[in-house]
């Protein structure tokens, strides 16, 4: 009896292995979140917003973790792959390195990962042109100072970073060619109060609006200018919402695009592993809605903006990208 | 080269060194109150940490700051009493459980800020402490641009070096607080209770590293966010190492690391390293200890649990 009901299991597994696959019609995608995870209003919310409108509108089966830090990225990296599933998207630079080894171990599944670039045959990276969306603020703030000068507070001194740097500067000289940039760097992405005394040093010589690309640290900047009565222009994800009326705008990556557009084309058939690069041209990066700044802001600032996104679109303007 | 110069006495740079320097010289007191009893505080990162969250939280919910930095002082009173507990009472290793304390901080103030606002890097701001612009000393030509208008807690923090320098050397109880961080043995055959004195002092270290904290969210800026200390717990006990575990000398340590911050700052633009700039206290810190200024000695009996005889 008992020899009699383990065959009958054996069958009716067997039936299910081979059965399964033509279930499974559904794309399975895997996303795995920087460290912080959901709630830090900037990379992994949107990139959330971007997983659930492809589940919604593309109709996959998705599933998402929230690593506490760097050590976890492999291991999860890892289980979706031996779960199988047909995309697995890492959200963060601080998924690249364990990215490398795991999409070489897994040659046949697709791996994507946003804001860095991993070289491999089976991987996506799914890049910003963050210097056109701040030559785009650059506009901005070089119409928009009074003292002709404006500032720039950077976290790390790192190749990322200095592409914001360079494509602000180039917008402010591009729309104001008399404004002169101060730069300064805090040497971290998580100190506000070194944020806040270097936006107050630029702010002693002259500057009336501060750009920071500085992750935590620009809290410092946002309070600064809200303090002294100056604006700040905040980054990434819209902070126009941490001092409304101080925030000037801010220059949007735009994760969520990013996440379901991989997964769209996953669907469609259409991925092509290697780099895929978000700017102007396809919204990836722009300014905020400038919510609370709308009646400060001359509707000329707005036109010269929308100028110089033409431009960079068709090539008449190029901005430079220190990366290159 | 004039840039340098007239850049090294311009007030500006001296008021934002004090800005710079009043959480040090809060923690840095901090460390003195524990360290002078005999308990080695390196979690003084940790309470101030606790001080900046708890600090924020109070204001959110009352509007008030200076509930808020009221309850920054329990808070870090009640840490440095967690540091105690397990230094004095269960006598173990104090270097390892002030990095414990670090570490714990460092995830309770993220898990709250996650549990009670759902978000990971930022709370959302917060009323804070208005600057206070004082009648006499800001009519003083060059100390007036400098001290003239400042945060209350900037005040407070160099009146908390005098009162601190008054109790350690001109009150009985400083002079208890002394003998048991030097000879608690001795302390004990004359009537002090060691273990008691040590509990306030650690507990006094914790507030006032709490306070320190208070300034970072609630006075100099307006919101916390995720680690938002970021290692001035350990340039300020770099700043009491420093200043010789004196209050007077951790002020002047405190101001000058605050100096030489601000000065970096404005001194970016000429090509002077970042990275020299934040490695300076810890170069100072070893220049200190390895007795080039003159001895810097530790109380004798810091590090070393108390256990009494009989």
């Amino acid at each position: 009896m008992r020899k009699r009901l383990s065959f009958l299991l054996v069958a009716v597994l067997l039936v299910g292995l081979v059965v399964s696959p033509t279930y499974a019609k559904q794309p399975r995608i895997g996303l795995i979140f920087a460290e912080g995870g959901l709630g830090d209003q900037s990379f992994n919310d949107a990139a959330y917003v971007g997983l659930m409108k492809a589940k919604d509108e593309l109709g996959v089966e998705v599933n998402y973790v929230e690593p506490a830090d760097i050590a976890e990225m492999e291991d999860h990296q890892r289980a979706y792959a031996d779960l199988g599933y047909d995309l697995i998207i890492t959200i963060g630079f601080i998924h690249a390195n364990a990215l490398a080894e795991v999409s070489a171990d897994y040659p046949n599944l697709n791996f994507a990962i946003v804001d860095d670039v991993v070289d491999n045959p089976n991987v996506t990276s799914l890049v910003f042109e963050e210097h056109e969306g701040s030559f785009l603020v650059g506009v901005v703030a070089g119409l928009m100072t009074k003292t002709d000068k404006v500032g720039f507070v950077g976290g790390m001194e790192v190749p990322l970073i200095r592409k914001f740097q360079v494509g602000f500067e180039e917008g402010v000289k591009w729309a104001n060619p008399n404004a002169q940039v101060f730069v300064n760097y805090a040497g971290s992405f998580g100190d506000p109060g070194k944020g806040r005394e270097l936006a107050v040093s630029q702010n002693e010589r002259g500057a009336d609006i501060v750009y920071h690309a500085s992750g935590g640290t620009g809290g410092g900047v946002i309070d600064a200018a809200k303090s002294n009565g100056f604006y700040a222009i905040g980054v990434d994800s819209d902070q126009d919402y941490m001092a409304p009326g101080t925030v000037l705008t801010s220059m949007i990556k735009r994760v969520d695009l990013a996440v379901y557009e991989v997964i769209k084309s996953l669907v469609d058939g259409t991925l092509e592993p290697g780099i895929r690069s978000f700017g102007i041209e396809d919204g990836g990066v722009g300014t905020s809605e400038f919510t609370y700044t709308k009646d400060l802001v001359p509707q000329s600032v707005f036109d010269k903006v929308e100028e110089a996104k033409a431009k960079i679109s068709s090539g008449e303007i190029v901005v430079s990208n220190p990366l290159n | 080269m004039g840039d340098i110069l007239s850049m090294l006495f311009n007030t500006a740079v001296f008021a934002a060194a004090f800005r710079m320097a009043t959480p040090l010289i809060f923690a840095a007191l901090g460390g003195i109150f524990s360290e002078r009893s005999g308990v080695v505080n390196i979690a003084l990162e940790g309470m101030m940490l606790v001080g900046a969250f708890t600090a924020m939280f109070v204001t959110y919910h009352t509007g008030l700051p200076w509930i808020g930095v009221l309850g920054a002082i329990v808070a870090g009173a009640l840490m440095g009493l967690l540091h105690a507990l397990f230094c004095v009472r269960y006598r173990a290793n104090q270097v390892v459980t002030g990095t414990a304390i670090n570490i714990f901080a460092g995830g309770l103030t993220v898990f709250l800020l996650r549990f009670y606002f759902g978000t990971a890097g930022t709370s959302p701001s917060v009323t804070t402490i208005p600057d206070l612009t004082l009648p006499l000393l800001s009519k003083i030509p060059w100390i007036g641009k400098i001290l003239g208008r400042q945060n209350p807690l900037v005040y407070l923090a160099l009146l908390a070096v005098v009162v601190t320098h008054i109790v350690v050397y001109k009150t009985v109880w400083g002079l208890r607080l002394r003998s048991v961080g030097e000879h608690p043995a001795a302390a004990d055959t004359v009537g002090v209770n060691v273990y008691r004195t040590r509990y306030i002092a650690v507990a006094i270290s914790g507030a006032l590293a709490g306070l320190g904290g208070t300034y970072l969210s609630i006075a100099h800026l307006s919101r916390f966010s995720e680690n938002m200390t970021a290692g001035r717990g350990f340039i300020a006990l770099a700043a009491m190492i420093f200043g010789k575990w004196t209050p007077l000398g951790a002020l002047g340590a405190s101001l000058f690391f605050g100096y030489a911050d601000a000065l970096q700052m404005r001194l970016q633009d000429i090509g002077i390293p970042v990275q020299f700039m934040h490695m300076l206290p810890y170069v100072l810190t070893m220049i200190a200890l390895a007795g080039f200024i003159g001895k810097a000695v530790a109380p004798k009996a810091a590090g070393e649990p108390y256990i009494k005889e009989g």
